[in-house]
């Protein structure tokens, strides 16, 4: 069977975004190679989630089982291992996610598929796979060709494919968990929430936000004073949250924020993929970095390319100026 | 508590102007610096601070041309007692399943508890090595720690998911964990220490310890190329005060503050 397979990911009662997206990019493989988009539940009590992707895949397989009522790594691969080994796909989908992270290799290395990580597209060209990764901090991309085998395995970025409608009349097979238990070596325990923040930064209209191109922390301070003249507030990329300069709450990115100010100016920001999932809906972004090749400039409506340091006290003026206007 | 880091060299390309080789799959290395790669500084500094709690030893390993035996040399200078060399220039052509497979081949004969990879290496930025290694390893695995406590066998940690959400989990040891930046503050080595551990002895390993027979790649880079551009930027050029004038004009006339 040369069939399109994808891993449904849900959290908390919700399908997560990554899982529309992976059946939007199954679908367009499965017309294009003519052949059927199979997407796979594992869950538990979950005839709402499943009902709510009734129309997105041609075939939904579902394992419900209470082993699957949160996500584990080792638990998804035992039964994920059993349905690959069984229905032989040509390729399957799953979400570059911390989930996906976490099961991607670890899958196709327990069967022996050639694997990779990280896709931001795949096309089957005379019945070869390739796909496009991005390499070295976002600022080449890469076509990939696989060892050649009849079944292939890979995980897909998120915002790669934009949703599409669809309305097929999915057939739900169940099917027999292969496992009832945890594995003894790994136990889910609990989620731990983000503390709750005394800024939120979601909510203003105007956003600094900083990166490592700050260079020391007491440069916040002229930072912190720019964003008071214009009316923002401070928030920045992971680096600075990693030195603690700047408390989790003030990231931007996948494992931070989402932002959707009406303007926001990334200051000495190189603009990784992580960092712009989390601020490229803004409004408008204004990008000060002094390289101009910086991937941020490939999300910026305006660029300035210099030194942070020496456009800060002039903008700050002009700020000034126009509000004195 | 004997622990294993696995530590890449990696090019500092951030900042720096990324060219395509002639062949079209690599990039020109000559102009750019190198350095440990950043959540590998992590992993160290993690299996540094298990040591001192628990005591045992620490092995440094990279997979890496004989320019990266400075790199295990910072290793050695922050806490680890000893490095090995796997020699990458004895095996052609590398990719994530590759790398895992040759960490897998000296990891095997070693006595181990627990093995700390980077959650990612930030010039190819597979994000596979260790879930990978773990699988050829046969034991358990998470990726992306924030947070680890080892109580008797069992490892209590703290996964990264998205948004500011983290998962707590438990995993019985021996295990892998792939270690995500912040989970720590590294520490710097010291001018002695540093001093120390370049007398000190890099065992190497190559083709001559382990066979090619077996090795496997996944995947082969076709060709490298610039990304295409999402989005058209309008880069505004002048001096600062020029600049800076004409972004306070468009930020008046789009009512932006
Ligand atoms: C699983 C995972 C999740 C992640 N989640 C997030 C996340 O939520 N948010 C996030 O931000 N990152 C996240 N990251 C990290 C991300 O990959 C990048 O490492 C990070 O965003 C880089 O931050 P940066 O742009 O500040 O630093 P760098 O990439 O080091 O860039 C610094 C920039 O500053 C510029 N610069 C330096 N000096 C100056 C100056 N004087 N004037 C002007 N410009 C200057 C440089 O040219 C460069 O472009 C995540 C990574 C992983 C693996």
């Amino acid at each position: 069977m040369s069939e399109i397979f994808m891993l449904i990911e849900h959290r908390q009662d919700a399908i997560r975004d990554i899982s529309y997206e992976m059946m939007t990019c199954g679908r367009a493989l499965a017309e294009k190679l003519n052949t059927k988009l199979t997407a796979v539940f594992l869950g538990y009590d979950a005839d709402k989630l499943v009902e709510s992707i009734r129309d997105q895949a041609h075939r939904i397989m579902v394992v419900n089982n209470e082993v699957f009522k949160e996500f584990n790594a080792e638990s998804y691969q035992i039964a994920l291992a059993e349905i690959i080994k069984k229905e032989n796909p040509l390729l399957t989908l799953i979400g570059h996610t911390a989930f996906g992270m976490d099961l991607c290799p670890a899958l196709g290395t327990q069967l022996g598929i050639p694997f990779t990580t990280d896709c931001l597209d795949v096309e089957i060209i005379d019945g070869k796979l390739i796909a496009t990764r991005q390499m070295y901090d976002g600022k080449l991309n890469a076509k990939i060709r696989f060892r050649k085998n009849p079944s292939y395995l890979v995980s897909l970025r998120t915002g790669c494919f934009p949703v599409r409608d669809s309305n097929i009349e999915s057939e739900i097979v169940n099917i027999e968990s292969p496992i009832s238990a945890e594995p003894d070596y790994r136990k889910f325990v609990e989620y731990i929430e983000a503390a709750i923040s005394d800024v939120d930064i979601t909510k203003a209209d105007v956003v600094v936000g900083v990166g490592r191109g700050i260079k020391k922390k007491e440069n916040l301070a002229l930072i912190e004073d720019f964003a008071s003249t214009i009316g923002g507030v401070v928030a920045c990329s992971r680096p600075i949250v990693d030195a603690e300069w700047l408390p989790k709450d003030r990231q931007v990115g996948s494992s931070g924020k989402t932002v959707k100010p009406k303007l926001y100016i990334a200051l000495g920001i190189s603009g990784a993929f992580q960092h712009v999932v989390g601020m490229k809906n803004s409004g408008t972004i204004i990008a000060i970095n002094k390289d101009q090749n910086a991937p941020i400039f490939n999300e910026a409506d305006y660029g300035i390319v210099d030194d942070l340091f020496r456009v800060l006290p002039t903008f700050k003026n002009s700020i000034i100026e126009m509000k004195s206007k | 508590m004997d622990i294993i880091v696995c530590i890449k060299r990696v090019p500092q390309t951030a900042e720096a102007k990324v060219e395509i080789e002639s062949s079209g799959k690599d990039i020109v290395k000559d102009r750019l610096t190198f350095d440990m790669n950043e959540s590998d500084m992590y992993a160290l500094e993690e299996a540094v601070l298990l040591k001192e709690k628990f005591g045992g030893t620490i092995i440094a390993i990279s997979l890496s041309c004989s320019d990266a035996e400075d790199t295990l040399r910072i290793a050695l200078a922050k806490g680890a007692d000893t490095a090995i060399r796997i020699k990458a220039e004895d095996f052609d052509e590398l990719d994530g399943y590759k790398t895992a497979q040759l960490l897998s081949a000296v990891i095997k004969d070693i006595h181990f508890d627990v093995i700390f990879t980077g959650c990612i290496a930030t010039d190819d930025a597979y994000s596979q090595i260790g879930a990978t290694l773990a699988e050829l390893l046969g034991i358990p695995h998470a990726t992306l720690l924030t947070n680890i406590e080892v109580i008797d066998s069992i490892s209590h940690v703290h996964r990264e998911l998205e948004g500011g959400l983290q998962e707590h989990i438990e995993i019985s040891i021996p295990a892998l964990f792939t270690i995500q930046t912040g989970i720590n503050v590294p520490r710097y080595a010291s001018l002695i220490a540093i001093r120390r551990a370049a007398g000190k002895e890099i065992k190497l390993v190559g083709q001559n310890e382990i066979s090619k027979d077996q090795l496997l790649l996944n995947t082969q880079i076709e060709e490298l190329f610039i990304p295409p551009v999402a989005k058209q930027v309008k880069i505004i050029t002048g001096s600062p005060g020029e600049v800076s004038k004409e972004l306070a004009g468009i930020i008046r006339e789009k009512g932006l503050i």
